[in-house]
């Protein structure tokens, strides 16, 4: 499970003041404490905290490198922020993210592809987010063949369904599990799939619960990748555990463990 | 029309070990046996790096074996009468390494002291230059006792000590990392245990790299395709990039196949006095290279026809570099 760490996010409150007061300290041990507790790579958004995003998003690229040099997700709808950071990212760089529409997308992983990085793409395009898991599949087909015809190859595109909150869409969940299903077999070697985990538990109770349990149903239709808080040790565990019933692990006593330290 | 590229392609690789210390790396041995670094299924040359050599090691007991068949009692003569001379015998056979069990400290056998056991390690070590694997009597409270003896006197030697145990490692963990050995984790041919095991081991310190995957074995005719089934899978979830999998894998062989009735007193019409010596050779030397072809990389054998049957097997399987 490909985890991307949410924490390094402007929304946080404590992410917030760090931005707007330059402390370092509290970045890099979100960025340290994200990684050792199974993040592979790391979402780095400003959010709202400051005005000069593109500012705030470099000095967060270069704090969380004193640290750590794990792929850093650039986490921006604005093209002219990512076109900025991008070449400066050391290191390997996700681009989070791109819709769907052929010209966005043929940008983005135009860009991915000449720094060697990774794409998220989004099953959105200009008519937003797809109402049935059709619309997924044929948004998700179109960011395949963009990628490609931009040189970017199929293992480094992520391909995002758009989890939406339950409370909002009971449908949506259903949808993206089709869609996921769908997706992952288009081509050889597949995208990689992805969810904004945790936004679909948004202003629900039990948050932890929905979250892990969606994760599961989600590896067990090929999801292999998420954004989300890998702080959470029971939701890591149901995705160890997941993989484990999913026959992507051999089973031992301590698989938990094992898992944790085949990573390092 | 060209053909499609069906080879698999691996993330994972076979951990490369090596065994005994000469001189230059603090040891007495003559020479270091390395092994494993396959970067795919074994010998499949066109897909990825096959790694090193498997390589041969010859069994030696600390006294004259009891019930032995006539066959091995034939090849080696007066050796058996002690085990300096037995090595000697089995490095002349083509030994690549010494796998010496201390059978006697059994209590209900020999229940010879930890000093005796240490003795004959240093004996063993005197008389030959190859580098040893020991084992204990399989009896854990015992071993516990022996093995600190042996392991403090053969010191730098590089030895494999055989063998930690789900319940039983910590003592073994704890020479290996004082004494500079490397360990043989050892599971009753059970692929879930034998990541255990090994988990259990790095968890008290030891070094993943420094291991050997001893997965309990038996001889053909008696459940090797299980043996092979369960082998193959252990591999392929290492190449596939479980570390705690990728371990060079040890199979003891030659113990295994001389106790099987087709090896002793082969029973079928067609057998005459002249082939009769014959089928324990062919049962070892086939069950050894049944076994290479599930991905073991480490051989403990018996039979010097075998060795020499398996040897070229071997070198047919992967020729000398160009």
């Amino acid at each position: 499970m490909y985890v991307i760490g949410e924490r390094i996010n402007g929304m946080f409150a404590d992410v917030k003041q760090a931005i707007r007061e330059k402390k370092a300290d509290v970045i890099q041990e979100l960025a340290r404490r994200q990684m050792a507790a199974g993040a592979w790579a790391l979402d780095v958004n400003v959010g709202p905290a400051v005005a000069d995003g593109k500012g705030a998003m470099l000095w967060l690229v270069e704090t969380i490198r004193a640290v750590s040099d794990a792929p850093l997700a650039i986490d921006t709808a604005k093209w002219e922020v990512m076109a900025a950071v991008v070449p400066q990212v050391p290191g390997h760089v996700i681009l989070n993210s791109s819709k769907a529409d052929p010209e966005i997308a043929a940008k983005y992983a135009g860009l991915a592809a000449e720094h060697n990085g990774s794409l998220i793409g989004l099953t959105i395009d200009a008519a937003g987010v797809p109402g049935n898991s059709e619309k997924r599949v044929e948004l998700g087909a179109q960011l395949i063949a963009t990628a490609m015809e931009a040189g970017l190859p199929t293992d480094r595109l992520f391909i995002d369904p758009i989890i939406l909150p339950v409370n909002v869409s009971s449908k949506t969940p259903v949808d993206c599990l089709e869609a996921i299903a769908q997706i992952r077999a288009f081509s050889d070697p597949p995208p990689h799939l992805l969810l904004g985990l945790s936004n679909v538990s948004q202003r629900c109770s039990n948050r932890g619960l929905i979250n892990r349990t969606y994760l599961s149903m989600c590896i067990a239709k090929g999801l292999d990748s998420a954004i989300m808080d890998p702080l959470d040790t029971e939701l890591i565990n149901s995705a160890i555990t997941a993989e484990l019933l999913t026959g992507k692990m051999i089973y031992c006593d301590s698989y938990l463990e094992a898992a944790r330290s085949s990573k390092q | 029309m060209t053909m499609p590229d069906v080879s698999e392609k691996w993330t994972g690789k076979i951990n490369t070990l090596t065994l005994g210390a000469t001189s230059a790396s603090g040891g007495t041995r003559t020479g270091a046996v390395t092994i494993g670094g396959a970067s795919t299924l074994p010998f499949l040359s066109f897909e990825g790096e096959v790694g090193n050599r498997p390589a041969i090691a010859v069994d030696v007991l600390d006294g004259p074996p009891e019930g032995w068949p006539a066959p091995l009692v034939k090849a080696y003569g007066d050796a058996f009468s002690s085990p300096a001379k037995w090595a000697k015998k089995a490095v002349g056979f083509g030994a690549d390494l010494i796998c010496l069990r201390l059978a006697n400290a059994h209590p209900d056998g020999g229940n010879r002291s930890p000093q005796q056991c240490a003795d004959t390690v240093k004996e063993v070590l005197g008389a030959v230059g190859v580098p040893l694997i020991v084992w204990g009597c399989g009896i854990d409270a015992k071993d516990n006792q022996i093995m600190p003896a042996v392991s403090s006197a053969a010191r730098g030697e590089n030895l494999l000590l055989g063998s930690a145990r789900e319940k039983n490692y910590r003592t073994l963990v704890a020479l290996g990392l004082a004494d500079g050995h490397k360990l043989m984790a050892e599971s009753p041919c059970d692929v879930n245990i034998a990541k255990q095991v090994n988990i259990l081991c790095t968890d008290a310190g030891y070094p993943l790299e420094n291991m050997v995957i001893f997965p309990t074995t038996g001889a053909l005719g008696y459940g090797i395709e299980y043996v092979y089934s369960i082998q193959e899978r252990g591999r392929l979830a290492g190449l596939g990039g479980d570390r705690l999998l990728a371990q060079p894998v040890l199979a003891d062989v030659g113990a295994e196949a001389w106790r099987s009735k087709e090896a002793r007193d082969p029973q079928f019409a067609c057998v005459t006095d002249q082939t009769r010596p014959l089928w324990g050779v062919a049962w070892e030397a086939a069950t050894a290279t049944f076994l290479l072809q599930a991905g073991v990389e480490l051989l403990v054998m018996r039979h010097p026809d075998a060795i020499a049957q398996v040897r070229a097997a071997i070198g047919r399987l992967m020729p000398a570099a160009k």
